[in-house]
C-alpha cells in the first residue's frame, strides 16, 4: 500500500512535473513570439522611427493618418513575409513615385527593426 | 517659294520638339488649378486662399472664430508704425515704397531683368534699409515679419499678379523652384507636391495637409506653434520659415532663408496662386 501510494504520488508529481514542462515550453516561445511583435510594435508607433500611423490605420494606435491604405489582414493581402519585409523596406520597388519611405536604403530602421515591424504588421 | 516653303517647315520641325520640352509657365498654373478644382469640386477658386480650411470644414469654425479676434492684428500695426518710422537720415520706407498704400505684395517676387534674379519683398526690405544707412533686419520672424504683415493688410483683396518674364534665365529660375516642388528630398524622401499636391486633403497623423494652390496668398502668418516658442508670444513668420520647417519635417537641411533656392521656390509657388486674392496675414495652428 505505501508503495504504491509511493508509486502514484510519484507519478503524479512527474505527471505533472511533465504537465508543467508541457505547458512552459510553448508559454515560453509564445511569449518570446509576443515580445518580438510588441517591439516591432513599438517601432512602428515610435514618430521618429517607423511613424507608420502618419500615414496608415493600425490597430492599437491613435490618429492615424490616411495618406495609405489600412493595414488589416496583413496574412491575406502578403501571404509570403518577404514581400512584406520588401515592402516596407523599399516600397518604390512597387510604385518609383511613392510618399512611403524608403525606410531600408534611407537607413531609417535598421534590419532587424524591419524585421520586427514585420513580424507585427504581419499579425494584423 | 517651294524653297521658302521647305525653310520654314524645316524651322518648325526644329521648333516643335524645343517648344515640346521648353516651359510653359501658363499652361502648367492651368493644370495646376485645374488638378485641385477638380479634386475639390466643392471649394471655389478664391476659397483656397484659406489653405487647409478651404478643405476641411470640421476645423473651419473654429479657425472662423479665432478670426474674430485676431492674434496678428497688433502685427499689422507694428508693421505699420516701423514703416512710416523714420530712419536716422529722416526718410521712411515710403521713399522706397511709395506705393505701399495701395498695395503692392500681390506684385512680388518679380524677376528683375537688370540684376538677373529673382527680388523678394523681404529683400527689397533690406535693400531699402541699406540704402537708407540702416543694418539688415533677419529674414524669418521679428520685425521683417511684422513689416511683411502690413504689407500683406495692404493687399488684401489684390489678386495674385506675379510674372514669369520670359528670358532664359527668369525660366531658369521657374524651372528651379519647380523642380524643388516635385523633387523628393530628405531621409524621408518626400516632396512638396508629396504632400501638398498628391495628398492635399489627406491625413498625415491628425493633419489635414492643405492644397499648395493658395498657399503663399496668406503669408505671412500668426502660428500659434511659432508663439508658443517666443517668449513674447509672437508667433509671425514669413514664407521661408514655413519652407525651412517643411523641409526640416522630412530630415532634410533646410536653405537659407532667402537663399536663390527658396526665392526660386517662391517665384514657382507664388505664380502659381496667380489670379487668387491675396488675405494676408493668416492665422494658423
Ligand atoms: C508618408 C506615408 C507613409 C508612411 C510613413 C508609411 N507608409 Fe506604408 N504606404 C504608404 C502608401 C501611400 C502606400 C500605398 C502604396 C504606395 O503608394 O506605395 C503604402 C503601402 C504600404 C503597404 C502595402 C499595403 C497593401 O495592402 O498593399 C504596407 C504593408 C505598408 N505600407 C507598411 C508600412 C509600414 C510598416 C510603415 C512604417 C514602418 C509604413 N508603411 C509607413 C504610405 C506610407
Ligand atoms: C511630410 C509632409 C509635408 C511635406 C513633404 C511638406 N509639407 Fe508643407 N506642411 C505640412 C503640414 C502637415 C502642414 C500644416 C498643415 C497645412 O497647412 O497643410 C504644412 C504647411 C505648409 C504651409 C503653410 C500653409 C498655410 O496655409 O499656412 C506651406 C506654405 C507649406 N507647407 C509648403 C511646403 C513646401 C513648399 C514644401 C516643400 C519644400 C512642403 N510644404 C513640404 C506637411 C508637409
Amino acid at each position: 500500500m505505501r508503495y504504491t501510494a509511493k508509486v502514484i504520488s510519484t507519478a503524479t508529481s512527474i505527471a505533472a512535473l511533465l504537465g508543467s514542462l508541457a505547458l512552459s515550453i510553448p508559454a515560453i516561445s509564445v511569449a518570446e513570439e509576443a515580445s518580438v511583435i510588441d517591439q516591432g510594435k513599438a517601432i512602428a508607433f515610435n514618430k521618429k522611427k517607423g511613424n507608420c500611423l502618419a500615414c496608415h490605420q493600425i490597430a492599437g494606435g491613435k490618429l492615424p493618418g490616411n495618406i495609405g491604405p489600412p493595414l488589416v489582414g496583413m496574412k491575406a493581402r502578403f501571404p509570403d513575409l518577404n514581400k512584406l519585409k520588401a515592402q516596407i523596406t523599399d516600397a518604390r520597388k512597387n510604385n518609383p513615385n511613392t510618399i512611403m519611405p524608403p525606410f531600408g536604403p534611407h537607413a531609417i530602421l535598421s534590419k532587424d527593426e524591419i524585421n520586427k515591424v514585420a513580424e507585427f504588421i504581419y499579425s494584423l | 517659294m517651294k524653297k521658302l516653303a521647305v525653310i520654314v517647315s524645316t524651322i518648325c520641325m526644329l521648333a516643335a520638339p524645343l517648344l515640346g520640352v521648353a516651359a510653359n509657365p501658363e499652361q502648367d498654373l492651368k493644370d495646376f488649378r485645374s488638378y485641385f478644382t477638380k479634386r475639390f469640386p466643392g471649394t471655389p477658386l478664391q476659397d483656397f486662399a484659406n489653405g487647409v480650411y478651404a478643405v476641411d470644414k470640421a476645423s473651419r469654425a473654429q479657425w472662423e472664430a479665432f478670426e474674430e479676434f485676431p492674434p496678428y492684428e497688433i502685427y499689422v500695426e507694428k508693421g505699420e508704425k516701423l514703416f512710416n518710422t523714420p530712419f536716422k537720415n529722416g526718410k521712411t520706407y515710403a521713399s522706397c515704397f511709395p506705393k505701399a498704400k495701395q498695395g503692392m505684395k500681390q506684385n512680388y517676387p518679380y524677376y528683375s531683368k537688370k540684376r538677373k534674379e529673382v527680388v523678394t519683398l523681404e529683400m527689397a526690405i533690406n535693400e531699402c534699409r541699406k540704402k537708407n544707412g540702416e543694418k539688415p533686419l533677419k529674414w524669418k520672424k521679428g520685425k521683417i515679419a511684422h513689416l511683411m504683415a502690413y504689407f500683406a493688410y495692404q493687399s488684401r483683396g489684390k489678386k495674385g499678379n506675379v510674372k514669369i518674364v520670359n528670358t532664359p534665365d527668369s525660366i531658369a529660375w521657374y524651372e528651379r523652384g519647380k523642380k524643388h516642388f516635385y523633387a523628393k528630398r530628405g531621409q524621408l524622401n518626400m516632396s512638396c507636391a508629396d504632400c501638398h499636391y498628391y495628398n492635399a486633403g489627406n491625413k498625415i497623423r491628425a493633419n489635414i495637409l492643405s492644397p499648395a494652390l493658395g498657399h503663399t496668398t496668406h503669408f505671412p502668418v500668426f502660428r500659434n506653434k511659432w508663439a508658443s516658442k517666443s517668449s513674447k508670444g509672437d508667433g509671425m513668420g514669413t514664407l521661408h520659415r514655413r519652407y525651412g520647417g517643411c523641409n526640416k519635417q522630412v530630415r532634410a537641411k533646410p536653405f537659407k532663408a532667402q537663399s536663390k533656392e527658396y526665392r526660386a521656390l517662391e517665384y514657382f509657388h507664388t505664380y502659381m496662386s496667380n489670379g487668387i486674392k491675396l488675405n494676408g496675414p493668416g492665422i494658423r495652428g
